[in-house]
């Protein structure tokens, strides 16, 4: 069972690579500038890794520390901080424990792009085709990443925050084009 | 020579027995399905997008219209990870109500999805009736208590919006001492029914080890043998003072889910009988009374909070930027993420069980398209 932050320590000496540090100076600011408005903080406490070394850390996580179940994926768009942050919900099944792991990737099309687990939990199947169609993240290895809500032919990615929230081609408001 | 052609058949979206506006795409090879592809959207309605524009009470109403059977458990869910956000304590009192309304949904869900169940097997109207009937006896309590029948809107954060008083418990307790008499009466007719051992023995098998991977959870997890309940693994409100058994499956077959649901119904009596017995002694009124409702800003940080709804973990992500709404509203829904393992559970079967093996799961279209 890990405590809070326990598993970057862990992944700090087993998987150096795994980290990413990106953020960090981004964090230190965003905790000292707290009396700015209306602004989201990135959280630093759990453990933020790599896109490309996702799998091998949650493969880790299964076979090491037990955390077989993965709960929830969300994606949250920081548009502020220019990228997007994908959080996994891992879960130990016979201890009341959790896990998150953080994944940070830029907004831009070539950036936006996070190995897929659905080959080793199908259960995130649908998750990541959720993440896809509203915020744009591509998952190689995904067998079917198709549009789960939209339509197929829908273009754009609806949760981002910079996606209009009026006068879109489709709802035909005046002075929208 | 014969050759045999596969054919591709639209189950849905307008079916009855997709229990909503859900399309399910069927390879078949004869009578053998060979492939499904579950098709959704008929229903979405930028729940997530409101939410975020919304005040943070302005979307309690709405978490009503997720899994519109069990709003009482989705504005518990939805007000825990506020509370957790905002740092709300909850008086005692207030959680032995979400308790009592949290069970009541599960008989009253559970009672009409085994109903519906049935009926998808063919024991048209009887069945379901049963379930209905005793599910409209709840949803009258809930009317006395909240004001409406299935969009209750009856949490609030720190804790409810209404006190219970003694006619709503001695209300309970009228209808509790039917209750045993309902499940025996359910158990006798269908649990050795030939009709039903038919349909549901050894269709729709989920595995053990590939009903954890595919992230399923309530009655399905535990249908195939892994005793798993937020309840017990990570007790909320009160859970921790009751004492109940988590009933689980061996097969993880359809018949199995339907055990588990019977049982599941008989330990949350077992829980109303002791929330009821317990809650006179309980401290505090039904709210905390310092929360400022209407202007609630919860400090920056994000929560992630989860309840064991009668179809699963139901969990709520919130990303709050110090404003009046949230920064992200994430609904984790159970139904949603069970529903990936349907087409696993019905390969190799007949065409007819897909429409059990779906009953099995039992969605709600509402909580799938969000």
């Amino acid at each position: 069972m890990l405590t809070k932050g326990e598993l970057r320590s862990i992944l700090s000496t087993e998987m150096p690579a795994a980290l990413d540090q990106r953020w960090a100076e981004h964090a230190a600011t965003a905790e000292e500038g707290h009396g700015e408005e209306n602004k989201p903080v990135l959280q630093q406490d759990d453990a933020v890794v790599n896109a490309e070394h996702l799998p091998a850390v949650a493969h880790f996580l299964r076979d090491t520390f037990g955390y077989e179940y993965l709960s929830n994926i969300t994606a949250v768009d920081y548009l502020d901080f220019d990228m997007i942050e994908v959080v996994y919900q891992f879960y130990h099944i016979d201890e009341p424990a959790d896990v998150r792991v953080r994944v940070r990737v830029g907004r831009n099309p070539e950036a936006c792009v996070i190995p897929s687990l659905t080959p080793t939990w199908p259960g995130a199947n649908l998750q990541e085709r959720e993440a896809y169609d509203m915020y744009g993240i591509d998952f190689p290895g995904h067998p079917n990443l198709a549009r789960v809500y939209m339509w197929d032919e829908f273009t754009g990615f609806p949760l981002r925050k910079d996606f209009p929230k009026t006068g879109d081609k489709y709802t035909h408001v005046t002075g929208a084009e | 020579m014969l050759k045999t052609e596969e054919l591709q058949v639209n189950i849905g979206p307008q079916h009855p027995s997709t229990h909503g506006v859900f399309r399910m795409l069927v390879t078949v090879d004869g009578e053998t399905l060979v492939d499904l592809k579950p098709v959704f959207g008929y229903l979405h309605r930028n729940h997530e997008q409101l939410g975020e524009v919304n005040s943070y009470l302005q979307n309690m109403p709405f978490t009503d219209r997720l899994d519109y059977f069990n709003s009482m458990v989705n504005n518990h869910a939805y007000a825990r990870a506020v509370e957790q956000l905002a740092g709300i304590e909850v008086p005692e009192r207030a959680q032995y109500i979400r308790v009592i309304m949290d069970e009541l949904s599960r008989i009253l869900n559970h009672a009409s999805a085994l109903g519906f169940l049935l009926g998808d097997m063919g024991a048209w109207q009887t069945s379901l009736l049963w379930g209905l009937r005793e599910r409209e006896k709840i949803l009258d309590l809930f009317e006395y208590v909240s004001g409406a029948r299935m969009m209750c809107n009856y949490s609030r954060f720190g804790g409810v919006a209404r006190d219970i008083d003694d006619y709503f418990i001695s209300e309970v307790k009228k209808l509790m001492q039917g209750l045993p008499r309902y499940f025996d009466e359910f158990e006798r007719l269908l649990v050795e029914n030939e009709i039903l051992l038919v349909r549901a023995k050894g269709v729709g098998v989920l595995p053990k080890e590939l009903a954890l991977s595919y992230s399923v959870t309530g009655p399905l997890l535990r249908g195939s043998g892994v005793p798993y309940d937020v309840r017990k693994a990570e007790p909320y409100a009160v859970y921790d003072r009751f004492d109940f058994d988590i009933p689980v499956g061996t097969v993880g077959d359809v018949y199995d889910r339907f055990l588990v649901r019977v049982e599941e119904m008989r330990q949350s009596y077992r829980i109303l009988e002791q929330a009821l017995q317990q809650m006179p002694e309980a401290e505090g009124g039904h709210i905390n009374p310092k929360v400022k409702q209407q202007s609630l800003k919860p400090p920056v940080g994000e929560s992630y909070a989860r309840v064991e709804s009668p179809k699963g973990e139901l969990g709520f992500y919130l990303v709050s930027d110090g404003s009046g709404s949230a920064y992200r509203y994430k609904v984790r829904a159970p139904s949603f993420i069970n529903l990936s393992a349907l087409a696993d559970m019905c390969k190799g079967y007949k065409i007819a069980d897909v429409v059990v093996i779906l009953g099995s799961i039992d969605i709600v279209m509402g909580e799938v398209d969000r």
